[in-house]
């Protein structure tokens, strides 16, 4: 197992703000790594100087064995990048960014360059200044995933892309990994690291909390459950507090709010089924919600 | 269609509320004070005067730089030199304009403001009513400076409505070309254009026989001679240019969409030509426009100025003392050389702001997250910079010396001498260019040492021209006035060209590329 990305005790300062304080990053050959954080965590900031477009103030860092900050260039060729928010030249075409994007890295797949602007639905001959953000997105995806490179760094790489392009997306980050790339995937949504990741990295504050396969992470898929009873909620409170894994169970009126773990989730449902409901909404809880779970650190730091 | 304007120019005049009220002090205050003041303490006699008004009617090429003196009067003499703030109002008004129109569309905030209670003419109506408001303020203030010399009232008058006209024929020049085109760059250098057009036809005719200048605001605004004889029906003309321009620019926004321009979205290809393979295709690309549009600015005002150089000299007049300071100039053929020389040094500063405009692309791509992109790639940071610093030395070079040919040969063609005359030209060309790559060294340390603040560049060079222009008269001490590079450059034809000066320059140039590549290298990227 050889890490492509090995970043230890990696700190950064502006200034007197520190950006990141001691962040531990291993990826290894052939997977697709979830770096997961809130925002402001410094998931930017650390893929910046995985670049070697910023200095680490100290720690080390090595990207296939080498120095990002000195062996910048020679990297480069190796590397594909989409930024979160891409700019783009407007007076260029998507095509012809395309093209560029993918000459100034180590060459590209002229075959797959046609098959993911048919796949990602792109008209690559309007200038980029009349994109709406999410094809900038895609011009910038297709161009990197059309690269011949070893490592593609992808940060928050689907805000912008409708349901239907994420899909699109999430094939082609499995197909890239099939023929051997290294992905870091740097997001604050947990739902999208779970459908592509095999390990994660969930970093707070400029360090890192948690590193380890998903599956050891399950204690942190927790679903907020709220549903709207049709009846009286009667002794619901009694019978749901009873099953393994519910949380914070709260009835207002005729409104449940829980948590649950994914382990007691098809009981809670059961028992809900049994009162009867009119409406139901799940959905996975916030990393924040997360971190003050787990971790017992408000928003900005440690709590004391 | 005008709903929110007001609300619009209270947002408008606190964004500015620093940088116009400074221009408009900058230009209006120092009028009373330091010219009056000077020429008092410098030429204090009648009789001094009419000799220094009799040596710059012998001298087209002062004429060029400032315009004719109509009389030897305090307030005529006194406020020749200030005929550059006209010009100078004209800058602050244009990036006024375009700061409020073009620049706030182009980033989208008009948009955001277009969804709110804002009438569609709101927006402009706001912008012209600040750019006016200021113009006039300045004109105000500047009577108001003049009034408290000994000079006669109604010349301060007359000169201080000059200023807010010709503030207003600039701010209704902008204000049109904000309409033209999608970003606030173009705009703005469509307005600048234009103003240097003014300059330049101004420049020309006052050494010439004067038509030239009929042609050009700037001409107007001295030809309403303040102190020798006001012509109050001039101001008519800025009149009607400015109301016809801001009539025109309202009908050209009332028929396009938010965020467009006038000229359609043309598509571009499907895939990358070869030569877009790198940063310096993409330099090159992003670049090759503006090179163009500089080297045709350029070349035009060569135009202009070389078919009139070969008899600037015999247009002088007969009077005794203006034939006598020519004999002690060096003749007719002397004169000539200087008016080539100074015809240069305007060329000389155009070209510098065309430096210092390239390099701030470096800045601009940074600001707007690309250098991020292009450095993502197998692009050291060098050879980025590079690919950018090429053009801000090799365009003020392809343009300075197309301007060196084209004035070279229509001068030769008039004085029927190509062999003759091309060679002085040329190299009256050629000596600008250590020089201009001055400012372009200078960006590009503003740009590795202080990169947040690149822009600021552009003060240092306002500071170097405007020591450049107002220098001799101002009262200030030499060594300020040896800041600006302009002042050093070799005079020629006429003196040698390889002077210390040259090396000395070369060096700095050098030395200023060196140091900012190499802090760039070595820090962040923003």
């Amino acid at each position: 197992m050889t890490d492509v990305i090995d970043v230890r005790d990696l700190r950064k300062n502006f200034g007197r703000v520190d950006a990141l304080n001691g962040l531990d990053l291993q990826v290894n050959q052939g997977e697709v790594h979830g770096f997961l954080g809130p925002n402001g965590a410094g998931k930017s900031t650390t893929i910046r100087i995985l670049l070697g477009l910023l200095r680490a103030t100290a720690g080390t860092v090595r990207l296939l064995g080498r120095d990002p900050w000195r062996d910048a260039v020679s990297l480069h060729r190796e590397i594909a990048y989409v930024p979160g928010d891409v700019t783009l030249w407007p007076s260029l075409s998507g095509g012809e960014t395309i093209d560029l994007l993918a000459r100034m890295r180590g060459g590209i797949d002229l075959r797959r360059r046609a098959e993911l602007v048919e796949r990602f639905a792109l008209d690559p001959s309007k200038k980029a200044r009349t994109y709406s953000k999410g094809n900038r997105q895609k011009v910038s995806l297709i161009s990197a995933l059309s690269s011949n490179c070893r490592l593609l760094l992808l940060d928050e790489p689907s805000s912008g892309l409708d349901p239907l392009m994420e899909n699109v997306f999430q094939e082609c980050v499995l197909e890239a990994r099939d023929r051997g790339v290294t992905v870091l995937l740097s997001s604050h949504i947990l739902a999208e690291t779970e459908a592509l990741c095999e390990r994660v990295t969930i970093i707070r504050a400029g360090r890192t909390v948690e590193s380890g396969t998903l599956e050891s992470m399950r204690h942190l898929s927790r679903t907020s459950v709220r549903a709207e009873l049709s009846g009286e909620p009667g002794d619901l409170g009694h019978l749901v507090s009873r099953i393994a894994g519910v949380d914070d169970v709260s009835i207002d009126g005729n409104v449940f709010r829980a948590q649950v773990d994914s382990a007691g989730l098809g009981d809670l449902i059961r028992t809900l089924g049994d009162a009867g409901v009119r409406g139901l909404v799940s959905q996975p809880p916030t990393l924040e919600e997360l971190f003050l779970r787990h971790y017992d650190v408000a928003p900005g730091g440690p709590r004391c | 269609m005008l709903t929110g304007w007001l609300g619009l120019l209270r947002l408008y005049a606190r964004r500015d509320r620093i940088v116009l009220p400074l221009w408009v002090l900058l230009l209006s205050v120092p009028l009373g004070g330091v010219y009056v003041t000077s020429i008092e303490k410098v030429y204090p006699t009648a009789a001094e005067r009419a000799s220094f008004v009799a040596s710059v009617a012998a001298s087209p090429a002062q004429r060029a730089m400032y315009g004719n003196i109509y009389n030897d009067s305090v307030g005529a003499t006194a406020l020749w030199k200030a005929g550059v703030f006209h010009a100078l109002i004209g800058v602050a008004m244009i990036l006024t304009i375009i700061r409020h129109t073009r620049a706030d569309e182009e980033a989208g905030r008009t948009e955001l403001l277009g969804s709110t209670a804002v009438g569609r003419f709101a927006g402009l109506t706001a912008a012209l009513s600040l750019a006016f408001g200021g113009s006039i303020a300045t004109g105000v203030i500047a009577t108001a400076s003049l009034l408290t010399t000994n000079v006669p009232a109604s010349g301060s008058v007359a000169f201080g409505l000059a200023l807010t006209c010709s503030g207003l024929v600039f701010a209704a020049v902008a204000a049109v070309a904000a309409q033209l085109t999608v970003n606030a760059r173009t705009a703005r250098g469509i307005a600048f254009s234009v103003l240097g057009a003014a300059f330049a036809l101004r420049a020309v005719g006052d050494a010439g026989s004067g038509v030239l200048s009929w042609l050009s605001p700037l001409g107007w605004s001295l030809q309403v001679r303040p102190y020798a004889g006001e012509r109050w029906w001039v101001l008519l003309l800025h009149l009607t240019m400015a109301v016809a321009l801001t009539a025109f620019a309202y009908a050209l926004l009332g028929r396009r969409d938010i965020g467009a321009g006038l000229i359609p979205e043309r598509p571009g290809l499907p895939g990358a030509a070869a030569v877009l393979a790198g940063p310096a295709g993409l330099a090159w690309r992003l670049q090759r426009g503006s090179v163009l549009a500089w080297t045709a600015g350029l070349g035009m005002y060569a135009l202009l100025a070389g078919s009139v150089v070969h008899g600037v000299g015999s247009q002088i007049g007969d009077s005794q003392t203006i034939r006598e300071i020519l004999n002690r100039l060096g003749g007719t053929s002397a004169v000539e050389s200087a008016f080539v020389a100074i015809s240069f040094s305007f060329l000389g500063i155009a070209a510098s702001a065309q430096a210092i405009s390239s390099i701030l692309r470096l800045h601009s791509e940074e600001a707007a997250g690309r250098a991020e992109t292009t450095l993502a790639g197998a692009v050291s940071r060098i050879r980025w910079a590079a690919s950018h610093l090429a053009f801000a030395v090799g365009g003020p070079t392809l343009s300075l010396l197309t301007a060196g040919l084209v004035a070279g040969l229509t001068y030769g063609l008039a004085a029927d001498d190509v062999g003759g005359k091309l060679p002085g030209v040329l190299s009256a060309a050629a000596v600008q260019l250590p020089f201009v790559w001055l400012s372009a060294g200078i960006a590009l340390c503003f740009f590795g040492i202080i990169p947040r603040f690149t822009p600021m560049v552009w003060g240092v060079f306002s500071a170097f021209v405007a020591l450049y222009f107002l220098g001799s008269v101002s009262g200030m001490p030499q060594w300020v006035l040896d800041l600006t590079p302009f002042s050093h450059v070799p005079h020629v034809p006429g003196e040698n060209p390889c002077s210390a000066a040259l090396l000395w320059a070369v060096a700095a140039d050098v030395a200023l590329i060196a140091v900012g590549m190499m802090t760039f290298r070595r820090r962040d990227l923003r």
